[in-house]
């Protein structure tokens, strides 16, 4: 009923902030998840209101001069997340903390920054066929430093992934534009990245890998309630791609089968298309779908399709997602090879074999009504737990075996794991 | 690579040709934390990271990763 005697300046100051198309343009990107300040908040809790065409006209009007003269001056959100992680399946559990923090600078910069630790107990099964289950820490952090002008967003990083066998370090460049009356946006990016390899058996051995990653995304405003993605991203190896630790297998008269080290080529380039809708529903709900292509020089062909729903109930909001994944193997790849030294590549790497994986996933957030630190704007806490499914084609459990000793590779079943991962955490809006 | 070059080109043309059809008053529903595709960029970069160890695919997910953690 307010809108037939005109919005108030309070409403008002809501919907204009709130219609900014920055705002809009950043969330559905993902640097917002809430409105950028504590008024424009609570919009989403604005009684509905029917809007009459004069004031519809009015509101469009100041919303575009309003818009003219922000431009794109609303930068990601404030917040800090803090979260624990925990992987149990397939002989390995890895679990550990970490946090991110964002914080803005004058209405004009973003700094944001995140450390992570994953506490590693187990091996896979390509280890266990012929080495023991290890404890090893992995550590990464990152710092991102963007620069907002009109309607570009610029930022650059650094990012370092540290464990006592595997150092990963890169630099990434991202500028993201929009235009067309802000219903669309384009963003490139750059990483180059440069990984020393070790060994853990052999403190003299050490390798190099160099990468780079170039990116292109477009976002386009479909509808009122409907926003297209599409996303590409392509990536170059060169140096030394294999796993120190990880060997093939080649038949053995003797003794059914024999290991030797892998060998990997020393360049790899990938492609991975994406496209992906999200689609608003009236009660408070979104579908969101997408599909990803990936192929590249190594003869693997990808498809990730993926599905998430979420719904709101008053302070609450539930998720529930289903992927869908499947690839098939690299073209040195192989089970067993025929004999030692079969060719110039050799691969026995499950994540290089023909399988398909099935994930389910679902989450609750609840954003505390009335609780808040000091100094903050809001928090929510957090729960989410995904199982996953593994079913390879090509690749058989090696561990199988027949009183300790080994059997012929053809009678061991191809292999298979599940996997429950579960991330709690707290975030907090200031 | 075919497919995804003509939705790129068409979806161009259309932007060339046509004028902003969303006008800033329709876009309370877009701007609602529920259209975010990722609303916890620190659970999602983690997710990205567990998928990266474990499959041959990488690259348009939309967050970054580093290491190998893949033992």
């Amino acid at each position: 009923m307010a809108a037939t005697r005109g919005p108030s300046v309070k409403w008002f100051s809501r919907v204009l902030l709130a219609y900014s198309p920055a705002h809009i343009l950043l969330s559905r990107r993902g640097l917002l998840t809430q409105a950028p300040t504590r008024k424009v908040f609570y919009i989403r809790h604005i009684k509905p209101v029917n809007l009459t065409l004069k004031n519809k006209k009015f509101i469009f009007l100041v919303g575009w001069l309003l818009s003219g003269l922000l431009h794109a001056a609303v930068l990601p959100e404030q917040r800090m997340d803090v979260l624990y992680h925990s992987y149990d399946g397939g002989g390995m559990e890895i679990n550990g903390p970490a946090v991110l923090v964002r914080k803005n600078l004058k209405e004009k910069y973003t700094i944001s920054g995140h450390h992570y630790i994953d506490k590693v107990n187990g091996a896979s099964v390509d280890v266990m066929s012929y080495a023991s289950p290890y404890v090893e820490e992995r550590q990464e952090s990152s710092v991102n430093l963007g620069f907002l002008k009109d309607k570009s967003l610029f930022s650059v990083g650094y990012l370092t992934s540290a464990e006592s066998d595997y150092d990963a370090n890169s630099v990434f460049f991202d500028v993201s534009q929009d235009f067309f009356g802000d219903l669309s946006t384009i963003s490139l990016g750059f990483s180059r990245g440069w990984d020393e390899v070790g060994n853990s058996s052999d403190e003299n051995f050490s390798k190099e890998v160099g990468r780079r990653n170039y990116r292109i995304g477009f976002s386009q405003i479909l509808t009122p309630k409907t926003i297209l993605n599409l996303g590409f991203e392509n990536v170059n190896d060169e140096g030394f791609l294999n796993n120190p630790y990880r060997q093939v297998r080649y038949f053995s008269n003797t003794n059914f089968y024999e290991y030797q080290p892998e060998i990997y080529p020393e360049t790899r380039t990938s492609q991975a298309y994406r496209l992906g809708v999200i689609h608003y529903l009236n009660y408070g709900a979104s579908l969101q779908g997408s599909y990803r292509l990936f192929n590249d020089t190594w003869g693997i062909k990808a498809h990730t399709y993926e599905m998430q729903y979420q719904q709101r109930v008053g302070w609450w909001t539930y998720s529930g997602k289903l992927r869908f994944y499947q690839q098939n193997n690299a073209n040195f790849f192989s089970d067993l090879f025929p004999y030692e030294d079969f060719s110039d590549y050799l691969a026995r790497d499950k994540e290089l074999s023909t399988f398909q994986s099935q994930v389910v996933g679902v989450g609750v957030s609840y954003r505390f009504k009335d609780f808040k630190p000091r100094g903050s704007d809001h928090m929510s806490i957090n729960f989410f737990i995904d199982h996953l499914q593994f079913d390879y084609d090509d690749f058989r459990d090696a561990t199988v075996t027949e009183d300790g000793s080994r059997i012929d590779a053809e009678d061991q079943p191809y292999y298979q794991f599940s996997a429950n991962v579960a991330r709690f955490f707290i975030s907090l809006w200031y | 690579m075919r497919l995804f070059l003509l939705i790129f080109i068409t979806i161009f043309q259309i932007g060339c040709n046509a004028q902003p059809w969303v006008k800033p008053y329709e876009r309370d529903k877009l701007a609602d934390p529920l259209m975010s595709t990722a609303p916890n960029p620190i659970d999602s970069g983690y997710l990205s990271h567990v998928y990266q160890s474990r499959e041959a695919s990488r690259g348009a997910e939309g967050t970054s990763g580093g290491g190998c953690g893949c033992n």
